[in-house]
């Protein structure tokens, strides 16, 4: 091997997940015959693993960084997964296929780019056992079919979680099952459209450009018999919503865009087939399938669109099964029975290990541990729960098995009271999207009264050509240019959003995003990343250099404290050796232990015998230090790490003109360190989810147009009440469900991105409807004067909305040089 | 000019026939994923 393919490549970036190294720490990945700087064990392995397994051409192609490797992850498939492989469950997920082998849906989680869909697919089909695996770039959902003689269920969910990422089996099909069916429909009805267009304009052109004479009868009446036949495939099968449209507009005694439109498809297409049987008067065929396909095409864009922004907000809504461990024969033996959480009664006993979920409300009878409810109250740090005190369902389990008494289950539980109380703060927004509706009613009804009108005049005058200008009045007022005004701005800026990390799940937030004045952040888990890591090791002699984490890391090994995580995560494996005699814990100071015969203490500067007055670095918010019997060793900062680009996005939206808040669940003293790293002036510490919907109502009755940004359930009603509510991808499932806009990028920048879009998506739509408003103001009366045929009057409607589609696919250039843009035509989604 | 009256005619039952033919590429579910085709032909490389 040559030498320098053993270099070390000298970067400050860890080669797996892009973040940060943490200085004085040195682990190393080796990928492709190269030796790679990583910043954690988890990383190490997952690097390690890829490059084993021959799949290193996903850091080649790859075009968005992955999530941190988890060097906890259980990869084995024996504990955390055996759920899985119990007959009761497995009945719902996975399905026979004959000959001992069986198939099922795998929703992937954590996935970032393209090249993360092949690593897993090529990695699952790399299992032994696995006889097809087929992942689906448009739906990121993997199809596994394995031997159930040979592998279980349990193991082929581990192997995804041992390269980073998480497969939830999916539970529910049907919506996906459903949503192909549409989205073929749709498909096929738009290409029997096009195709009868294109055609039917190929009978047409000879009528148009032919010489008197140079055309017999008999052939000008084949043309048209052509015509006919290909026209009434696109108007039988291809139209169907448009009629069905209609008819559920006049029964609802409502004006849509369909009435207008069918009633001129059904119009000239009756007088075309009249022309043809009595072989008297114009044919517009053509202008009817063209016509036909428009619409067609804008619908399907806007289908695609809707389908994109949804998906992902379902797949994280879409839980999986909760397991519980159940003790049936409690207090006469132990043994545990799993079953699934939604089987529980009120009185059951449960037991729940260490980083386990609550399955439901109760209080714990046996044990003493630390529960995680950040997600449902906002506390960011554990807190404790002994025997009496009550649990709730969804909380982490972070220390130690408890035994607990099921109090409340399902809808009773207050996971889910939560869950009825954003439903209904979600009830009270005011709905912004019904204006574009009732403007385009009005429309309607004028174009209707105009081709009365119309009609009513020409009979007057001559009532030969009354039928054939109340149908160019009809076509060329088709409110198409209008209607595709603003979908087809809204499609291509929720595809440009969506490429940039920011998925839009209602209209209006791309609308209420162009014209925020105020955005809100939540502390946790917004601007930071919620997680202690070590950010600094300053070692005061250098011969300890090496040393010191490694003591340290031995020294907290058995300690569940937040802190002791991040020792954990930065020290080598190989680090496990190191042995630790007569460990001690010192609550609130630290803790101490022998190694190798000497004395080491690791805590607080009292603890440790150091000088705490001296200044510590300005982004650390704990300091540590280590020491043996007579001297201090090391400092170890240790920070929240702030998110990447936290500090660019604030200032990037700041000088946009936007005023940026903290709103925070946590200690006073911590948001006021966060805001002070971020140069936010205004922030508010210790809020409750009442506390924070107070602070947004006080902000709103100002007239201040507030976009929050939050992550917990617990900000869910907080995210209802605000104009435009943003949530974290990573934060809790229920959250996203009912926000405006997921913010699945982990760089926090892609808001400014998705800030600038909007702005630039809102200009563009109101091109389009002036454009639209001008073009209809101007060829009705023409149309009206009877001096436009209906052919003209289609190819003005297609030019004008093709006018507008042109216009709106301008958000699909990227604005600027910075970030990847992906070079994916409009189409490629379908 | 006479053979329009056949070619017409021909070129209805071309029409009838690409329609079926992207019926049944629909219908098979070629045009499920659009992306992923694209990406595997470049990495599939062994």
């Amino acid at each position: 091997m040559p030498a320098q393919a053993e270099a070390v490549i000298q970067t400050s970036e860890c080669f797996h997940c892009g973040e940060t190294l943490p200085a004085g720490i040195s682990l190393y990945a080796r990928v492709d015959h190269a030796t790679h700087p990583v910043c954690c064990q988890g990383c190490k392995v997952v690097a390690e693993l890829i490059d084993g397994g021959g799949l290193t051409g996903y850091y080649k192609s790859r075009t968005a960084l992955p999530a941190k490797g988890d060097a906890t992850a259980d990869v084995t498939g024996d504990s955390e997964d055996s759920f899985y492989d119990l007959p009761s469950v497995q009945q719902e997920l996975v399905r026979e296929v004959g000959d001992g082998h069986v198939e099922a849906t795998l929703l992937l989680e954590g996935v970032t780019c393209s090249a993360c869909l092949w690593l897993n697919e090529r990695h699952l089909q790399s299992l032994d056992g696995v006889s097809h695996a087929e992942v689906n770039y448009t739906t990121r959902q993997a199809l596994v079919r394995w031997d159930a003689r040979r592998l279980r269920f349990s193991e082929v969910l581990a192997a995804v979680r041992a390269i980073g990422y998480r497969a939830v089996p999916a539970t529910v099909e049907n919506v996906e099952v459903l949503r192909r069916r549409e989205r073929r429909a749709s498909l096929w009805r738009m290409a029997v459209a096009g195709l009868g267009m294109m055609q039917v304009m190929m009978y047409a052109v000879p009528a148009y450009v032919a010489q008197e004479a140079a055309l017999s009868a008999d052939q000008s009446q084949l043309m048209r018999w052509a015509s006919f036949i290909l026209t009434v495939p696109v108007m039988a099968f291809a139209c169907t919503p448009f009629y069905r449209g209609a008819w559920r507009d006049l029964r609802n005694r409502s004006l849509g865009m369909d009435v207008p439109v069918a009633l001129g498809l059904l119009l000239a297409f009756v007088a075309s087939t009249y022309a043809t049987l009595s072989g008297r008067g114009e044919v517009y065929f053509d202008s009817v399938s063209m016509f036909a396909f428009l619409l067609l095409l804008g619908r399907h864009l806007e289908l695609v669109a809707r389908e994109k922004a949804g998906r992902g907000i379902e797949r994280l809504a879409q839980s999986m099964p909760l397991k519980a461990r159940k003790l049936s024969r409690f207090p006469l033996d132990e043994s545990e029975t799993l079953l699934p959480a939604s089987a529980l009664l009120p009185g059951d006993i449960v037991v729940v290990r260490a980083g386990e979920v609550f399955p439901a409300d109760g209080v714990i009878l046996r044990g003493e541990t630390q529960a995680d409810e950040s997600l449902l109250t906002g506390e960011s740090l554990p807190v404790r729960r002994g025997p009496g005190a009550p649990v709730i369902a969804g909380a982490v389990n972070r220390h130690s098995p408890v035994l607990m008494k099921v109090e409340r289950v399902g809808e009773h539980s207050r996971l889910a009271h939560i869950g009825r109380l954003i439903a209904r703060a979600a009830a009270q927004r005011p709905h912004l999207g019904r204006l574009a509706d009732r403007v385009a009613a009005g429309f309607v009804w004028a174009v209707l009264l105009i081709a009365l009108l119309t009609a009513v005049g020409w009979s007057l005058v001559d009532p030969d050509r009354a039928l054939w200008a109340v149908v160019a009045v009809l076509v060329v007022s088709c409110p198409c240019a209008l209607s595709l005004a603003t979908p087809t701005v809204l499609v291509t800026a929720t595809t440009a959003l969506a490429r940039r990390g920011f998925v839009v799940t209602r209209a209006d937030a791309i609308e209420s995003l162009a014209n925020t004045t105020h955005f809100a952040f939540d502390k946790t888990g917004t601007l930071t990343q919620g997680r202690i890591r070590l950010a600094r090791v300053e070692a005061f002699a250098a011969e300890d250099a090496d040393g010191v984490v490694r003591w340290a890391a031995a020294l907290e090994r058995q300690s569940e404290h937040p802190i002791a995580q991040a020792f954990i995560g930065a020290s080598a494996p190989a680090d496990n050796d190191v042995i630790v005699t007569q460990r001690r814990n010192v609550p609130g100071q630290g803790v101490e232990g022998y190694i190798d015969g000497r004395r080491y203490r690791l805590g607080n500067a009292r603890f440790t015998g150091a000088d705490g007055s001296r200044p510590r670095p300005a982004d650390a918010n704990t300091c540590v230090w280590l020491a043996d019997n007579d001297k201090v060793l090391a400092r170890f900062d240790l920070a929240d790490t702030i998110r990447p680009g936290a500090a660019s996005t604030v200032n990037a939206l700041r000088a946009m003109g936007n005023t940026i808040l903290l709103f925070s669940g946590d200690a006073p003293a911590v948001v006021a360190e966060t805001a002070r790293a971020l140069h936010i002036a205004r922030f508010e510490g210790g809020l409750d989810p009442e506390g924070k919907l107070e602070a947004l109502r006080t902000l709103q009755s100002t007239g201040a147009r507030v976009a929050m940004v939050g992550d917990g359930v617990n900000d869910a009603p907080v995210l209802a009440q605000a104009h435009l509510s943003i949530a974290m991808g990573a934060g809790a499932a229920l959250a996203q469900t009912q926000a405006d806009a997921v913010l699945t990028a982990t760089d926090l920048s892609a808001l400014v991105e998705a800030v600038k879009i909007a702005q630039r998506a809102r200009a563009i739509m109101k091109q389009n409807l002036a454009w639209a408003m001008v073009y209809n103001l101007s060829a009705i009366p023409l149309a009206v004067g009877g001096w436009l045929t209906p052919w003209m009057a289609g190819i003005g409607m297609a030019l004008s909305s093709l006018l507008v589609l042109l216009n709106a696919m301008r958000l699909l250039r990227p604005s600027t040089a910075a970030g990847t843009p992906e070079p994916a035509p409009l189409l490629s989604h379908a | 000019m006479d053979v329009l009256y056949l070619l017409i005619p021909l070129s209805i039952v071309l029409v009838f026939v690409i329609g079926v033919a992207f019926w049944w590429s629909v219908r098979s579910g070629q045009f499920d994923d659009l992306e992923g085709p694209a990406f595997r032909i470049l990495q599939d490389d062994d």
